[in-house]
């Protein structure tokens, strides 16, 4: 993720065009007034003529038609080449890696169903590997936190997580890597790669689950395939990244060795590289957690499923106790990888407190102890299940369970009016807005806004895409997801201003702040949405709120980071020339870091959107609602895959729209968050 | 750099020596704990491991409790037992990753696609439950507006139960997306001024008429039989146009009541032909509504589905030996 905001920042173009004196309003805030009175006007005159609604169980011929597929694949499966020769011994080579790594670590389908190494020996070996390739504190934290998933009861469900996330992460780096390269070495495959890696970022995880499950059957194989689809895109950058941003000279010094491209390549690319990959593998790891949660919808078995499980029973307790070990593994993934990515730092070497010789007498002294501890796990019953009596999992369960309770009996007149008020109050009106509008005004609105924005291309493109979504049938289910994450949105930027500015004034808060923003970002989706759904029911609005606990943390950081690199002189001037701390903020800082905030709001809108989908496992209708039905009833799954496509298509719509905002100068901050308010 | 390369190079090996170290002490050590245990349990049953599909109601899990908790403690087989979707279970049949769904609500499609063309599941008889879907409202509403109980006047009540969720219709509250419904399509097809509106799961569904039942508010929602939760808050079914055969066969068409179910078992072909004993139990399994709502209390009232299924199968010994036979 953090490269596509790198990415995107430098990518923003700041050409400043000679403009008209200021008192008069530009031609662009003509257009978008212009666009706002039609809107209104249509609206209130044509109100609910051509809304395109298409009721949730009709479909259009199209829809029928990807219905097919679905029939395709079952009369295919067995003779049809393409499945006999790529796919069914695709699917066979993934599960037997996978087996592997789940009979290693969480269970053998023969006996008692143990682990070839029991738990005591996993917190050997692993704690030792961590050591290994990272340092003393992450081996204590893996060892640590591998125990505390067995006193949770847990431990087999986190192993078994664990195999799957370390199979999607070895696929990802066999297919992520080798791309990588090509991308960073050769500038073709760079502009071929990126526009499929974007697809592949945008496109939400629930719409390759269905398919994926079709072709590869239920299970950890399509499991793993789909894991590796959505964490591949941050290695593969990185990588590019990483070889593409060699100095020329260092090249060029290379180079006038004689080196070919291959000896270039091994010998000077890739270690320098080094670092960059070792990041890429530590992010893709991270997109792997959270996608291997979300695949328990397809039979993954683990952690995620004890979420799926408790969000049916609207279980709190043991929602929160699953999602705990989901953060404590993300959080050992996490510092284990950056340790190695320390380690693989140039100069590292040398730096270090203990000398190599003392390191490998170390390492082999703990290896022969996680050795025995495997050996005794393998032998000894009670070394290879956790043992039932330490169990503090209940104790957890029934403990949250019960605040939980109390807080659903205690807060719920509160809760339901505050959801009840912004639901008539801001949504229902903004959402019959964009509803009840005839469909042709709304284009030609959009596109007026886009070409006040960014000129005829940004219009003809905006155009184009609103084409394909009332080609795919999906106009009004569109608009209702609009609604809702423009509502998101705008939550999102007012959060993201109020503390990026407190993050960026005050170092403090920046360190109060951040892991919790940390914490926030890496804790899958589904976990948060259990208790939510308790306080608020499943509504349009809890949807919302789990849209902007996702995206709110990005916001806040870029704007903080904005405010924060914001030089010090300048605010020094402004406070010496008897400027009023908010003087401060509204004149200099906000000002100052106006690019910071219109990234924020890009990035705040793609990642509400990218919760689309999983807001509607809890209540959000449009787009959200077809994807999860079209994989949970076959007889609509044609309109899902249609809306997962729609969903791209306006995701690449606002990117666009708030890009173009973000590259034009105007006036006042606010009216940049979102081009169609 | 050269030097992490140099780590690098020998922590390979390292990890190498290790897991040959790991697997010869394995060798030494003999047999690990696992086949040893899994000997003695051998002895008396060649089972295996049998995977049940957990459907997200709470009657299933009844079901599926029983089920597991004979095979495993009569048979001696190994119960996995996976949280899946209806459909997602169903291909699970393909792939090998389930054995049995032990309560199927009709589903004429995948019948057809799994069991007529592609042969990989068999129908293994019915449960002995016989399941009904319908739309339901509290008892206190059908007291007080004896005439809602027909489809027919509901238009007349829709503004009593609109919502913020359902765009100024009268709501009509879902489950979970996943179960069998023709609810949309009702709606629109016998004109009715309502907008279906997804609770989400069984359990958001149950709380919804707890509380409209408890605050006399208005509520009109999908439920089914057999149901623990109606021997607590009995609901009085809302009669759509009768079923008759056919009417449903075009989803998006339907415009009658749905029909009465037989709720059977399915196994996976495979399964069937490997002659497990736990396919012949899933077989002769049968019981009553009374059965399933007993357990299903007990597993909703917080007993542990396992201790429920105990409890049940102490107290239904002869049920269960006739199973057996």
């Amino acid at each position: 993720m953090s490269t596509l905001v790198r990415d995107r920042a430098t990518a923003q173009p700041t050409p400043v065009p000679v403009r008209e004196p200021r008192r008069r309003p530009s031609r662009r805030t003509i257009l978008l007034g212009a666009a706002v009175v039609v809107w209104i006007l249509g609206f209130l005159v044509l109100h609910g003529t051509a809304t395109l609604a298409l009721p949730a169980s009709e479909l259009t011929d199209l829809h029928r038609s990807l219905n097919q597929f679905n029939t395709w694949v079952a009369a295919n499966r067995a003779d049809n080449p393409v499945f006999l020769y790529i796919f069914t011994p695709l699917r066979a080579a993934v599960d037997a890696v996978a087996n592997l790594f789940i009979t290693i670590f969480a269970a053998t389908p023969t006996g008692l169903r143990l682990p070839e190494i029991g738990w005591l020996g996993t917190v050997g070996l692993l704690g030792w590997i961590a050591f290994a390739i990272g340092n003393a504190r992450v081996a204590l934290l893996t060892a640590a936190v591998f125990t505390f998933f067995g006193l949770q009861g847990l431990f087999v469900e986190a192993t078994y997580t664990f195999a799957l996330v370390l199979t999607a992460v070895l696929l990802t780096l066999l297919v992520g890597i080798p791309l990588g390269v090509l991308a960073g070495v050769y500038g073709r495959a760079a502009k071929l790669i990126t526009p499929v890696l974007d697809f592949m970022q945008t496109l939400p995880t629930f719409v390759y689950l269905a398919p994926l499950a079709l072709v590869f059957l239920i299970g950890p194989a399509s499991a793993v395939i789909a894991t590796v689809i959505y964490a591949a895109p941050p290695v593969i950058r990185l990588t590019a990244h990483g070889i593409r941003c060699i100095p020329e000279n260092t090249r060029e010094a290379s180079d006038s060795l004689g080196t070919t491209g291959l000896q270039r390549l091994v010998t000077l690319q890739l270690p320098m590289a080094r670092r960059t990959i070792v990041m890429g593998i530590n992010q893709s790891t991270m997109a792997a957690l959270s996608m291997v949660t979300i695949a328990a919808l397809i039979a993954a078995p683990g952690l995620g499923q004890v979420v799926v499980r408790a969000l049916q029973s609207l279980d709190v307790g043991t929602a929160v106790n699953a999602g705990l070990a989901i953060v404590l593994l993300a959080i050992v993934l996490d510092r284990v990888t950056t340790a190695a990515s320390r380690r693989a730092e140039p100069g590292a070497a040398r730096n270090r407190r203990v000398s190599r010789r003392t390191r490998y007498i170390l390492l082999g002294v703990t290896l022969v102890l996680a050795l025995a501890m495997v050996q005794f796990s393998r032998t000894m019953l009670w070394a290879a299940v956790f043992p039932q009596d330490l169990n503090i999992g209940t104790a957890i369960v029934q403990a949250v369970g019960s605040a939980s309770q109390w807080m659903q009996t205690n807060l719920s007149l509160f809760t339901v009016s505050f959801r009840e008020a912004v639901t008539t109050g801001i949504l229902n009106p903004f959402q019959s807005l964009l509803t009840d509008t005839p469909f042709y005004i709304l284009v030609a609105v959009i596109a007026v806004a886009a070409y006040a924005l960014g000129g005829w291309k940004l219009a003809a493109l905006t155009t184009a895409c609103l084409g394909v979504i009332i080609y795919l049938g999906l106009w009004s289910d569109s608009m209702v997801t609009l609604a809702g994450t423009l509502v998101a949105t705008a939550v999102v930027m007012v959060l993201g201003v109020v503390f990026g500015v407190a993050m960026g004034r005050s170092e403090r808060m920046d360190q109060i702040l951040r892991p919790l923003l940390d914490a926030g970002q890496t804790m899958p989706a589904f976990v948060y949405l259990v208790p939510f759904l308790g306080l608020f029911g499943a509504t349009r609005f809890t949807a919302i709120v789990a849209g902007i606990i996702y995206a709110a943390p990005v916001a806040i950081k870029i704007t903080a980071d904005g405010i924060a690199a914001i030089s010090p002189t300048v605010v020094e001037a402004a406070v010496a020339s008897g400027s009023t701390p908010w003087q401060v903020i509204t004149k200099v800082q906000l000002p100052m870091a106006r690019p910071s905030l219109a990234l924020a709001a890009n990035q705040g809108l793609i990642y509400v959107l990218a919760m689309v989908v999983v807001g509607a496992l809890v209540g959000a209708g449009g787009l959200g609602y077809d994807v999860v039905a079209g994989f949970v009833q076959s007889s609509l799954f044609g309109k899902g895959l249609a809306a997962g496509i729609a969903i791209v298509f306006l995701g690449i719509l606002l990117d666009r729209m708030t890009q173009a905002a973000a590259a034009t100068p105007v006036r006042k901050i606010p009216s940049s968050n979102s081009p169609s308010t | 750099m050269k030097k992490a390369g140099l780590l690098l190079k020998r922590t390979v090996p390292a990890v190498a020596g290790a897991a040959a170290a790991a697997l010869l002490l394995a060798g030494c050590g003999g047999a690990s704990v696992n086949q040893v245990a899994a000997a003695t349990g051998a002895a008396e049953a060649p089972c295996g491991s049998v995977n049940v599909a957990m459907n997200a109601w709470v009657g299933y899990t009844a079901n599926a409790a029983v089920y597991s908790y004979v095979a495993e403690n009569k048979l001696g087989c190994t119960v996995v037992q996976k949280d899946l979707n209806e459909q997602i279970a169903w291909q699970g049949f393909a792939s090998g990753e389930v054995d049995v769904v032990i309560e199927n609500w009709g589903h004429e499609d995948l019948v057809k696609q799994y069991i007529t063309e592609q042969k990989v599941a068999v129908d293994a008889g019915p449960t002995g439950n016989e399941g009904h879907i319908g739309w339901y409202v509290p008892t206190w509403m059908a007291e007080k507006y004896p005439d809602i109980t027909d489809s027919k006047n509901l238009n007349k009540y829709a503004s009593m139960f609109a919502t913020s969720e359902s765009g100024g219709k009268g709501q009509l509250l879902d489950g979970d997306p996943a179960f069998v419904t023709n609810d949309e399509a009702l709606v629109k097809n016998l004109d009715l001024d309502y907008k279906v509106v997804f609770s989400g799961s069984e359990a958001a569904l149950i709380q919804s008429f707890r509380t409209a039942e408890q605050n006399k508010t208005p509520l009109l929602g999908y439920f089914y039989e057999p149901q623990w939760f109606l021997s607590e808050v009995p609901l009085k079914k809302v009669n759509l146009p009768a079923w008759t055969e056919g009417c449903d066969a075009d989803p998006e068409k339907v415009a009658c009541d749905y029909p009465a179910y037989t709720l059977n078992k399915i196994i996976s072909k495979k399964f069937e032909d490997g002659g497990s004993p736990a396919a012949k139990l899933a077989k002769a399994f049968t019981w009553t509504n009374e059965d399933q709502n007993a357990v299903a209390t007990d597993i909703q009232g917080g007993m542990a589905p396992e201790a429920a299924a105990k409890k049940w199968v102490d107290a239904n010994q002869q049920v269960v030996d006739s199973w057996l036979d």
